[in-house]
């Protein structure tokens, strides 16, 4: 074999992993990706049901309510709409009312399903969907790090 | 007083650390000894005081010196010990310091045991080295000044090290993790110096092995440390989130790999030359990127801490310099540097270009996911790319090279036979098949990916001996003969054997804990007994205690496995004082290779009812443990005599070693 013969069959190989891993993020990012929505989004377009979002905003203050079988139901809000959701599970331990959330599921018939929640990991920071999405509102007070009156909503 | 000299040696390393970057690069190009002689003290000079910018700050966080705005922010008089030392790099700008004093104790370990380098590799090694030290200096002094003093009123009480990161594992995660990357600052260094003498040899690929190798070692403990710390810390039972920050650790952990192995081909048979630079700039940009992700916060992450967009900024100036000046001169020196030998399409060579491509494509998929968000936002879309993307796309590149992986030590160095190594792995097959349908027969018909799975893990995992067995000829030459003739294998060849098989653990771990693993989420009172696995767990009440800053709520289980009392667990939620912040820390009894986790949410309905989730994880320690054996394996390919056996004088070193042995 030439050496050029020899790069051919190299530059093939190439070819060939490259293009399923092209193949794969193609299929991946047409199917897997999970979409971010406000809850004013949530509230105004029609959403597919299968389609995965995440829904940021601050808990609803007196929405939290505990069901059965460490069920909770909670409300997401950016201060313009509301977005109930469902979730069976251990909330993070920095979830608050008043505080800023992200949840992932998916919404059917107006609820949304969470299967993840994620809260503050750190009392001092906020999820940027959660700032984009309050700043959309016009609530989000810049130069607030950690985002709106951190000390005021300490348990 | 001591913070002062802290910020004062701070400043002198600076200094330094240009001198160190300009004067031996130039000293290389004229030929000049003198100039490059300043290459080692400069880099000494520069960690001596590096250190002792380092011993102030530590002082100030022992002694908690609230005068000083990082140690208030950070720490609390009543923190453990350890955690007072550990929060030094808990935070953004100590944790920089600790940044720059291990690149200083690389550096200083370059200049101080490089005595075999070639003088203008060494000075210009050096040089490039002086040239992250200086970008890293600046930053921390510009924008991250950890020596700030409170001016008035220095505060009587700190505001405590966040708690989640008061834990021994995230006490030494940082530091093994920065070791990592900083690690393969050297490679990084190499690569330049040789785009810049335009010469690269043999000799410099077994000179940046070790270096790489070292830091792959390092990497990996950090990724192992920091992915059980997230297990049995946050509570959530997972081990691997696909986090922004998580990528950033295992992309520079995927290049390194490669890298080790492109070095080896080069080290052996002088081919890949230009391949193996690339891959060593790449292994150091991605290591960059790592620190930009996570302490930018450009990403959302579970793991991004209060972050600072102007030192995103920054950053991501010193990224654009390294990686663009890096691939820029690659771009205009690689093709000065000499083509090297040649080999066939089946051979040893070939085998290690595949696992090369699938390990960069791999982490250029990771790269993708991880960018994708960043790049939708840029076209005013909002997505987020979590597991199911990543398991989708780097879960078949990585497999497809878990079974190729056998081959390539089978192979023989320029032309290899397929055949051959074939028929030495129908055995490994034949096992690998067995032990998915034992898996199978032991799981009551598990689902078919997870019995693909297990087999994959075994052909890995047996497969990795495949070499040593062929080498052995135990069959031919019996059990006794059979061992002499490995003794007499370099250490090198258990290395690859050893690593390999803990990549074979890791992916037996990870299998049996995501197939198999059965979790109950439930409401419990007092008396209540629930089933997790094979499990009757009871819970008998809480019990409150305290600890040293923080108060306890601890919930007492007992554990029954057929009505047999096997033992105890007390998962607890922890209040922290200072912070007001709660955490949860699980219940966890490992079994044989297997755990039981407990964690606890909040009070449910009922008056003293509390919500309990349990698990029962099969063989998830392996997943840890496997990469303990890679590490074992990186270990003893840098004992291996060839690789400390410094290359200039080949010749004078070859019989010394004839006459000894």
């Amino acid at each position: 074999m030439t050496r050029k013969q020899r790069r051919l069959v190299l530059i093939g190989v190439v070819g060939v992993v490259l293009a399923a891993a092209v193949g794969l993020v193609l299929f991946a990012m047409s199917s897997q990706i999970t979409l971010f929505r406000t809850p004013t989004e949530l509230v105004q377009q029609t959403i597919d049901p299968s389609q995965r979002i995440r829904v940021g905003g601050l808990v609803e203050v007196g929405s939290v309510v505990k069901g059965q079988d460490a069920a909770v139901t909670f409300e997401v809000t950016d201060t313009a709409n509301r977005v109930p959701v469902t979730y069976k599970g251990i909330l993070p331990d920095l979830f608050r009312e008043g505080q800023g959330v992200v949840a992932e599921g998916v919404l059917q018939n107006g609820v949304f399903m969470a299967d993840t929640v994620l809260a503050k990991h750190d009392e001092r920071y906020m999820p940027k969907e959660v700032v984009e999405s309050l700043k959309k509102q016009g609530v989000w007070r810049e130069g607030e790090p950690g985002g709106p009156a951190p000390g005021a909503a300490k348990p | 007083m001591i913070i002062e000299i802290g910020h004062f040696s701070l400043i002198l390393a600076l200094i330094l650390a240009l001198v160190q970057s300009v004067v031996p690069v130039i000293g290389a190009a004229r030929r000049d000894n003198a100039m490059m002689a300043v290459a080692p003290a400069a880099a000494l000079g520069q960690m001596l005081f590096i250190t002792i910018s380092f011993g102030a700050l530590s002082h100030a966080y022992l002694t908690s010196d609230f005068s000083v705005l990082n140690v208030f922010e950070n720490s609390h008089s009543l923190k453990p010990l350890l955690y007072k030392f550990s929060g030094l790099w808990g935070n953004h700008e100590g944790s920089m310091l600790l940044w720059v004093l291990i690149l200083a104790i690389f550096g200083g370990a370059v200049a101080a045991f490089g005595g075999n380098l070639p003088k203008t590799l060494k000075a210009n090694v050096l040089g490039v080295q002086g040239w992250v030290s200086v970008a890293f200096l600046l930053f921390i002094l510009l924008t991250s000044n950890p020596f700030l003093r409170i001016a008035d009123n220095p505060p009587l009480e700190g505001r405590d090290l966040n708690p989640v990161l008061q834990d021994p594992g995230l006490a030494i995660h940082p530091p093994l993790l920065y070791l990592g990357y900083v690690g393969f600052s050297i490679s990084f260094a190499f690569a330049i110096a040789a785009l810049l003498e335009g010469r690269i040899d043999a000799a410099w690929a077994r000179w940046v092995r070790p270096w790489a190798l070292a830091a792959w070692i390092f990497l990996t403990a950090g990724i192992a440390m920091g992915s059980y710390w997230a297990y049995y810390e946050l509570g959530w039972g997972g081990f691997w989130f696909w986090d922004p920050v998580e990528n950033a650790s295992l992309m520079p952990w995927l290049a390194g790999t490669a890298l080790l192995h492109s070095a080896l081909v080069m080290e052996k048979r002088n081919a890949l030359k230009i391949w193996t630079i690339l891959l060593a700039i790449l292994a150091f940009s991605l290591s960059l990127l790592g620190t930009f992700l996570v302490r930018s916060g450009v990403l959302t992450s579970v793991h991004a801490f209060a972050s600072d967009p102007t030192r995103g900024v920054f950053i991501l100036g010193i990224l654009c310099v390294f990686i663009g000046g890096g691939l820029s001169l690659f771009a205009w020196r690689a093709s000065t540097l000499q083509q090297g030998g040649l080999f066939a399409p089946v051979s040893r060579e070939s085998a290690l270009v595949m696992n090369n491509i699938f390990l960069t494509v791999s982490a250029a998929v990771i790269l993708f996911g991880t960018m994708a968000p960043l790049l939708a936002s840029a076209m005013g879309g909002a997505i987020s790319v979590g597991a199911p993307y990543f398991n989708t796309v780097f879960g078949p590149l990585f497999g497809a090279m878990l079974v190729i992986m056998p081959f390539g030590p089978l192979l023989a160095w320029k032309r290899g036979d397929l055949r051959a190594a074939a028929q030495r792995l129908w055995a490994v097959l034949g096992l690998a098949i067995l032990a998915s349908l034992v898996s199978w027969w032991l799981t009551h018909g598990g689902p078919v990916m997870a019995m693909v799975g297990i087999g994959v893990a075994f052909w890995v995992l047996i497969g990795s001996f495949a070499e040593l067995w062929t080498r052995a000829r135990f069959l031919e030459v019996g059990v006794a003969t059979g061992f002499r003739r490995l003794s007499g294998l370099p250490r090198s060849v258990f290395g690859t054997a050893v690593g390999h098989a803990g990549l074979g653990l890791s992916l037996l771990g990870i299998v049996a804990t995501t197939s198999f693993q059965s979790e109950t989420i439930t409401e419990m009172k007092p008396g209540d007994t629930a089933k997790v696995g094979g499990y009757e767990v009871t819970f008998n009440g809480m019990t409150n205690q305290a600890g040293p800053n923080y108060t306890e709520m601890a919930a007492n289980m007992t554990v029954r496995e057929n009505g047999v009392e096997v033992f105890d667990l007390k998962p607890s939620k922890r209040m922290f004082t200072a912070r007001q912040m709660p955490t949860t820390e699980a219940g966890i009894k490992t079994h044989g290779f297997s755990q039981l986790y407990i964690t606890l949410g909040d009070p449910g309905q009922g008056a003293d009812s509390v919500v309990v989730r349990m698990w029962d994880k099969p063989l998830v320690t392996l997943i840890w443990l496997g990469a303990l054996v890679m590490m074992a394996g990186g270990m003893l390919s840098l004992s291996d005599r060839r690789l400390r056996v410094g290359a200039p004088k080949p010749a004078r070193l070859t019989t010394a070693a004839g006459s000894s042995s």
